[in-house]
């Protein structure tokens, strides 16, 4: 198979970008759509010219490293699947394909393909845990969790951080993933204890590290390689009001400069 | 010379013992003791918490740009610990006694004896940090069985264990990260270990986004780094997993242990074409209900439907009648090598002649039911469909081995020290717990066990028990080293030669696999050492780079570690070719029974190997640690 590629090659985040077009042939259908470019890249490598720079790493769909817009779409637009796992047969033979990176003001170009995603650690770091110094863990079989807790947890636990959902938002918001981590812990009786700092915690990073509101597109829900489902965020909505009928505000949950919740 | 340090007294109480003598630092003292934590999977994101919860300044690096995405979180089946929930006779001994004899008696019982005791604090450890394991109707955790063992004793979450435990080690360290116990240094990769008088005291890195090169200092280093799978270019590791760290800190004294063991997973989806980068795993649970089979007729041309059950050859079910499809990892990959070398392997559609055997639920099927299937196995025939575009429930899957794990790695006494004092090495990074195979749901158990509760309490030991000079960036031990590497660096760039990073890559992983793989032979180890030598020298005449060190520059990563990659691949052959026997994972030709099944030598090889650096080209020098065994009784696998 043979294609024509138009990818967006930008030295570093103070840098302009623009597309440069790009050929490239032989590539069979059973190849991964990284593995086309790695073949691309040998080929500029061996040339003289700047291999593209991406990010990738375990090419199963589970690190979240890997992903960019294929003609728009987050991932390439394959149900439940990242660009690691997206094969060629999925293109036409000719086609011509669109690369960009996920673009949004929160996540900085870093070159080429690769953006920065350190604000989604710190959403992480304002709430996004249980506080449980090693050693000081009650036996596992004293928690009982209910199956359909300990489902919907894992439902929302899935989530890779790979940032297609901020990606694909036309707000750029984060809601999906932050929604997705409040879910999995507010969920489980081990987070009830610090359930509404948290909630306060990771909204208020969210918001300062300049990501969107939210104004139910669902375009995340489509993009979501784990298939993260749109309700998380209404659950993340309620757990903000009921944060706020526990008398929680973001003014007497003390949360540092970084968004550090306080106990 | 090499000193384990295992504690003395009955197997039981050694580490109870160990730990109620260790000396201890005052609260107020710990924040004078910087600690760095080179990788940020299980071992590393766990040790790198705990210590700061202690009160330790740790300095954490990975080369990833979030610790989230370290390579355990690829991890599928589960955990294992003794909690015999179950009352299926399950203890901590019996956990302690499978895993030696899994390991084929190659792993030292007082660190296993370790391992099995603190497996059940981890389950404890994960649960209170929220990790979505499988749970009853009733609310308890639910566990299922694994290969190798008679009970259940896996915890599980989903198909995606590895991926819920390292995300409870990752928030306990962002936890950390914003209580400022621990600063975190992403997309930052180690190049060097800094020594001071003979202390290891520090690390270079290159930061990977601007490419400076950088000395920091330390009392103590500890190397959670991964294993080094990609040694053989194709695996089922990350892409960017790599032996860098550990082979800088051999080649500046630490030893490394049975570099050779190497685990090879039955159940791959087959290589498909010459472009293809990684292997995937499909769990080793699927062969609970597939049945493994190649045509009976070499040069078989009809695809398998329409191929009678009595023109099929269930090669594990007919040499193995006892354990059929369920017999160890090691054993069901080497037989499907064979049936394959043999000529009845299965390529693309069926094609005959390729790397490839059958793996067949049809009879699962019509026994069980197309839905009973889709519940248990769904999601791995999903990832099937999507890599390879057939549908699994229409006809069967085709699979193979590839390299999966590596059992050696950095030596370490039952401290998880290195012979380099101060260093420290955690995870897949070192040799210690899994012989020469590794049973299945072993590896988070091992990576958890090290470091939250093994590394935490043997770090504070060294600390307390040793006397650390002030260093600062600017001694010339730092500068020095820093000069080595900026320069070792500069020389991948003035080769100005003609072939890229990935054509070398992909060359040694040929010779390793060929020769290194699942059967290996001196007549072979030989031949690999030499051309593993050649190619090493054409990599230093004939390397192409562009662009420059001082800046973001991906084609560098690759080649500063295919370097390490190509002396650690020597070394891989030289040790396998010094175990004449066959065990585990390591199956020497010439050792086997009549019926080709591998042959141990307890007489002359029980013991690690562990090879000590000598310079540049010249040969490593052996160390033998001799194993014994007091509680664990000396056998031949057998699964006929």
């Amino acid at each position: 198979m043979k294609f024509a590629l138009k990818v967006w090659r930008q030295h570093d985040a103070n840098a302009a970008g623009s597309f440069v077009d790009y050929e490239i042939d032989g590539i069979t259908a059973d190849m991964s759509f990284l593995e086309m470019i790695d073949a691309l890249n040998e080929k500029l490598l061996l040339k003289g010219e700047d291999p593209i720079t991406f990010e990738h790493d375990c090419r199963e769909g589970i690190c979240g490293s890997c992903g960019f817009l294929i003609n728009g779409l987050a991932h390439g637009g394959q149900k439940a699947t990242t660009v690691c796992q997206l094969a060629m047969r999925f293109f036409k033979d000719g086609d011509t394909i669109v690369l960009e990176p996920w673009r949004a003001a929160a996540f900085p170009i870093v070159r080429d393909l690769m953006v920065d995603r350190s604000a989604f650690d710190r959403i992480i770091q304002s709430g996004g845990y249980i506080s449980v110094p090693t050693g000081g863990a009650p036996e596992a079989s004293a928690i009982l969790v209910g199956k359909d807790k300990a489902d919907v947890a894992f439902d929302a636990a899935a989530c890779i951080g790979c940032g297609a959902c901020v990606a694909a938002c036309p707000n750029t918001s984060a809601m999906l993933f932050t929604a997705a981590k409040m879910t999995h812990l507010n969920s489980l009786p081990q987070g009830q204890p610090q359930r509404d700092a948290r909630t306060l915690g990771m909204i208020t990073t969210m918001e300062q590290e300049g990501f969107g509101n939210c104004t139910n597109h669902g375009e995340c829900e489509m993009v979501c390689p784990k298939e993260i489902p749109l309700e998380f965020i209404g659950k993340m909505n309620r757990d903000l009001i009921r944060a706020a009928m526990n008398g929680q505000t973001e003014a007497n949950v003390r949360v540092d400069a970084n968004g550090k919740m306080v106990d | 010379m090499l000193e384990t340090n295992i504690p003395s007294g009955p197997i039981e109480q050694k580490w109870e013992n160990c730990r109620s003598h260790m000396m201890l630092v005052n609260p107020a003292n710990r924040r004078k003791h910087k600690v760095i934590v080179v990788g940020s999977g299980l071992a590393g994101a766990a040790a790198a918490a705990t210590l700061g919860q202690q009160g330790y300044p740790v300095h954490n690096f990975t080369f990833h740009d979030s610790p989230r995405r370290a390579h355990s979180i690829a991890a599928q089946g589960g955990i294992n610990a003794a909690k015999n929930y179950r009352n299926d006779g399950d203890s901590i001994f019996r956990l302690f006694y499978d895993t030696v004899k899994g390991g084929d008696f190659r792993a030292r019982e007082a660190n296993v004896y370790r391992l099995a005791e603190i497996s059940v604090n981890i389950i404890d450890q994960c649960v209170a940090q929220g990790v979505p394991f499988a749970r009853e109707y009733g609310g308890l955790l639910d566990t299922r069985s694994f290969g190798g063992v008679q009970v259940q004793r896996t915890f599980y979450a989903r198909g995606q264990t590895g991926q819920q435990l390292l995300l409870g080690a990752y928030q306990a360290l962002e936890e950390q990260i914003a209580a400022g116990t621990v600063t975190m240094h992403t997309r930052c990769e180690m190049l060097d270990v800094v020594m001071v008088d003979g202390q290891a005291r520090g690390i270079i890195t290159r930061d990977l986004r601007t490419g400076a090169v950088q000395a920091h200092t330390a009392d103590v280093v500890i190397l959670a780094t991964g294993g080094y799978g990609n040694v053989f270019y194709l695996s089922t590791n990350a892409m960017n997993s790599n032996t860098t760290a550990i082979w800088r800190a051999h080649k500046r004294g630490a030893f490394f242990g049975n570099p050779c063991f190497t685990q090879i997973h039955p159940t791959c989806i087959p290589r498909s074409s010459e472009h293809q980068s990684k292997l995937t795993l499909m769990s080793e649970s699927l062969r609970n209900d597939g049945r493994v089979w190649v045509p009976k007729k070499k040069g078989e041309t009809r695809k398998a439907n329409q191929i009678p059950e009595d023109e099929r050859d269930y090669f594990l079910e007919r040499r193995y009648p006892s354990f059929g499809n369920l017999v160890p990892r090691d054993v069901a990959s080497r037989a499907a090598k064979e049936v394959c070398d043999e000529g009845y392997g299965i390529g693309p559609n069926g094609t005959p002649g390729g790397l490839g055997v059958y793996l067949d639920f049809g009879a699962a099927i019509k026994r069980l039911g197309l839905e009973a299937i889709k519940e248990r196995y769904g999601n791995l025939f999903e990832i099937y469909e999507r890599i390879t575009g057939e549908d699994a429930y229409k006809e069967p899957m085709r699979i193979y081995p590839a390299v999966h794990y590596t059992m050696g790695g950095l030596w370490v006494d039952y401290n998880l020290m290195t012979t380099i004092p101060g260093l420290f090495a955690g995870g897949e990074a070192n040799f210690s717990d899994h012989g020469a195979n590794r049973l299945g749901a072993s590896a988070l158990m091992q990576g958890l066990a090290d470091g939250y509760f093994v590394l935490p309490a043997t770090v504070p030991n060294y600390i307390a028990s040793n006397k650390f000079k002030p260093v600062s960036e600017t001694d010339a031990e730092f500068v020095q080293a820093l000069e080595e590497n900026k320069k070792w660096l500069q020389s991948l760039f003035d080769i100005k030669g003609e072939r890229t990073p990935d054509s070398f890559h992909k060359q040694l992983g040929d010779i390793m696999w060929e020769y290194c793989g699942m059967a290996r032979n001196a007549e072979g180890l030989t031949k690999a050492i030499k051309e593993i030598k050649d190619l090493k020298a054409e990599f230093w005449k004939n390397l192409k780079l562009i662009g420059k060190g001082e800046e973001l520059n991906q084609s560098l990563e690759k080649a500063n570690r295919i370097a390490d990659f190509l002396e650690l691949g020597i070394l891989m052959c030289t040790d396998a070719l010094e175990r004449g026997e066959s065990c585990g994972g390591h199956f020497r030709t010439e050792s086997q029974t009549a019926e080709g099944e591998a042959m141990r030598n307890d007489e002359q090889f029980a013991y690690v190997s562990a090879w000590q650096w000598q310079g540049p080209d010249q040969p490593e020098k052996l160390f033998k640690d001799p194993l014994t065994f007091e509680h664990v009784h000396l056998t031949q696998r057998s699964y006929k």
